[in-house]
């Protein structure tokens, strides 16, 4: 049994070994070797050429990752990650890119097909080796010549940190420290890519900032930093993610989102996720870890989360507002579906500290297949939070009787002058409503896809109009085959 | 149009259909009446295909089709129609979208194309404007926050929409005052047509002095124990079913 083993061993080292001696030299240079300890941060730290500061930053980062236990609260269960046996810069492709899409997952078209992508578009995103990313350059430098001419900043986080350094080094880390948790922990030693954003004063961004339109987002990497600062008065609608199931080799992605607010300005930031959920046994999916946080630090400014959570096997996110300036808005409009064995614990905190702050939550967590659902939130009113409102609704729908949904809503208030509410629904999609449907003519897939959309209604009225169309057809594709 | 032969139908094991045998043509109404628990609701569920009964004998062909084998949205797409006794509510979906998805689901089934959202709305403000129904109706969500009588002609506006050639109403007077049972009444009258058959399933008689049968069929035990024509509903009413419940037993 032990030379089985070996052998096994021993073949998998030459698979990975292939592009050692497969590839030419120039792509073993840009590659750090596989695992992680701390001449991989001082490798990545160098290879983007960055200050001595950002360096010292990400060993401290490093340092304290050593020694943090893995957030064990959560309801989900996935095999321990063995952080040894991943790339953390340039990792190499293991499989060579399709030269067209005929060498494409039949299935994966067929789902770009009814989400409507246009060709050249489903070529790039199932990573197909061709010239259409030349197509999104002259559409990205368009569009960059319109940002500038309104002051807006709007970058990888790479080029900030040459470019912008006092802007970077003031805020990276402010609402999210390199220490929060093991995920951003990690996320701060190592990341390599990400977007920044710089609204100037006074300045409302004249069109939806878009990941998708940032060149450099076509390979948006497993640990990515994004940093938005919306300077006084300013507002920002920033879209993050595809409805699209993107192809991917990374396992692992642990992502950290700072935004920062100033006084009366404003960021409204949505996410469709949609990484692979892994096949109907759970293998192979995506574990996506996220620290999203925003603070409002000036008086009367607001953060708006939305967010369609789809994808990925297992989903661990919080996106969360820090409420300090007097009279600041916190909002957060989730949709999370699992179907098959995915898993998500997902939910906001709101932490009020200014007074008369509100908050806003509404989570709608849809459960098929075996899969698993919880809504997870804090809200917490400080003790100089005079007068702050949260209010807080939490539906969960299940469909089948295999699945499970769970609500953990934690209220903490340390002052009487604070308002808190909050509702929350169970409920199975009924025998009655499908039956419905179908006598009017609807086949039973629809229906799902039609009772689900109502059901979510609210949250989806809160993303900008194009996203919202592809994320209705989203929520009818995620659960094709969960009932039948 | 609707022939129904010798059919049988189970309840969790329960046998709750005995045998029905019922013709339908073109241009009829029929009524179907009888006590509680005698069968009536679950006729119209098993033509409409419905999940949870099993039909252990007998067959339903419709335009020569036997349907027994059909979802219940190919049933829908063949023209048959089911006003439901208690209209279902679909929180956060538009009545217009809900329709609009609806109609679409038919053509297609039925090699037509698409109707887009301009077109749909000629069709549905025409169809209001025929029934009387008041187009607020149309942004609400489907049935939630409807009165009775609100969901019931929500059914026939749905109905008026889809064009079915069989439309059966499922107890549709239960729960209505007399004014909305008019309206109901008024709406199926105003579709029915030669090529329309129409089956009405009722407790009361009252409905019927609205949408006027042309053949009376009561009920009992999972079996048609006496047909005839409107006098019959009129004599129902006065005698009451006491003597066909004892007459199955």
């Amino acid at each position: 049994m032990a030379a089985t083993v070996e052998t096994v061993d021993q073949v998998r080292a030459l698979a990975d070994d292939k592009y050692k001696y497969g590839f030419v030299t120039d792509i073993e240079a840009d590659t750090a070797p596989k695992g992680l300890d701390e001449s991989t941060v001082r490798f990545i730290s160098a290879k983007k050429e960055e200050p001595e500061w950002l360096l010292e930053w990400r060993l401290k980062a490093y340092r304290q990752w050593l020694t943090m236990p893995e957030p064990e609260w959560a309801k989900v269960d996935f095999p321990p990650i063995d952080y040894q046996d991943a790339y953390y810069f340039s990792a190499p492709k293991t499989t060579e890119a399709p030269k067209s899409l005929d060498e494409v997952d039949p299935e994966l078209l067929r789902t770009y097909e009814k989400l409507g992508i246009p060709l050249r578009e489903q070529e790039m995103l199932a990573g197909v080796a061709v010239d259409a990313v030349f197509d999104s350059v002259s559409v990205a430098t368009t569009f960059r010549h319109k940002l500038a001419e309104k002051g807006v900043i709007f970058c990888s986080i790479s080029e900030a940190i040459k470019d912008y350094p006092d802007l970077v080094k003031k805020y990276l880390g402010s609402v999210v420290p390199y220490g929060d948790n093991k995920h951003a922990c990690l996320n701060s030693a190592v990341f390599t890519d990400g977007s920044f954003v710089y609204i100037p004063k006074g300045v409302r961004c004249p069109m939806e900032l878009s990941t998708y339109f940032r060149i450099n987002a076509a390979n948006t990497g497993q640990f990515e930093r994004t940093l938005i600062i919306a300077d006084e008065g300013s507002y920002v609608s920033y879209l993050e993610g595809c409805t699209a199931p993107m192809r991917d080799e990374n396992q692992l992605h642990a992502a950290v989102v700072e935004l920062i607010v100033l006084d009366d300005a404003e960021i409204k930031y949505s996410t469709v996720q949609n990484w692979y959920p892994g096949d109907e046994n759970g293998v192979g999916g995506i574990y996506n870890f996220v620290t999203k946080r925003g603070a409002c630090r000036g008086k009367n400014s607001k953060i708006s989360w939305t967010q369609v959570e789809t994808g990925s096997a297992v989903t661990w996110k919080y996106p969360s507002c820090i409420l300090q300036g007097d009279n600041s808005v916190g909002e957060f409009y989730s949709i999370a579906i699992t179907n098959n064995m995915q898993q998500a614990d997902t939910g906001t905190k709101m932490i009020h500290l200014g007074k008369n702050t509100t908050s806003r939550i509404i989570a709608k967590g849809i459960s098929a297949g075996k899969s698993q659902s919880t809504y997870r939130g804090l809200v917490r009113m400080g003790a100089k939070a005079k007068g702050a409102r949260n209010y807080t609704q939490c539906d969960s729908l299940l469909i089948g009787d295999k699945c499970g949904a769970h609500t953990v809503p934690y209220i903490e208030s340390r002052n009487s002058s604070a308002q808190i509410e909050h509702e929350a629904t169970t409920s199975k999609i009924s025998e009655d409503q499908l039956f419905y449907c179908r006598q009017r003519g609807i086949g039973e897939e629809d229906a799902v896809a039609l009772v689900v959309n109502g059901f979510c209604r609210e949250v989806l009225q809160q993303l900008p109009m194009e996203f919202a169309v592809e994320a209705q057809k989203l929520v009818g594709i995620s659960l094709e085959g969960s009932v039948g | 149009m609707l022939e129904i032969k010798n059919l049988h139908a189970d309840v969790e094991g329960k046998a709750i259909l005995r045998g029905i045998d019922l013709t339908i043509q073109p241009g009829e109404v029929h009524a179907i009446m009888g006590p509680n628990g005698s069968g009536k609701s679950t006729l119209a569920h098993v033509i409409s295909g419905r999940d949870g009964y099993d039909v252990t004998e007998g067959e339903v062909l419709y335009r020569g089709k036997n349907i027994l084998d059909m979802d219940p949205e190919e049933r829908a797409g063949e023209g048959v129609f089911l006003a439901f006794q208690y209209p279902v509510e679909i929180p956060g979906v538009t009545n217009t979208t809900f329709m609009k998805e609806a109609l679409n689901s038919v053509r297609k089934y039925r090699g037509e194309d698409e109707l887009d959202a301009m077109q749909f709305m000629k069709v549905i403000r025409e169809k209001t404007k025929q029934l009387g129904i008041s187009n607020d109706m149309l942004k609400r969500a489907v049935n939630v926050g409807f009165s009775g009588g609100e969901k019931k002609r929500n059914d026939i506006l749905q109905m008026a929409i889809l064009e079915p050639s069989l439309a059966i109403l499922d107890e549709t007077d239960s729960g209505l005052d007399i004014d909305a049972l008019k309206t109901v009444a008024d709406g199926v009258n105003l579709l029915r047509s030669p090529e329309n058959a129409t089956l009405v399933i009722t407790h009361y008689q009252r409905l019927l002095d609205y949408i006027v049968p042309d053949f009376v069929h009561v009920l009992a035990k999972g079996k048609i124990v006496k047909s005839g024509d409107k006098s019959l509903a009129q004599e129902l009413e006065k005698k009451g079913y006491a003597e066909f419940t004892d007459q199955a037993a």
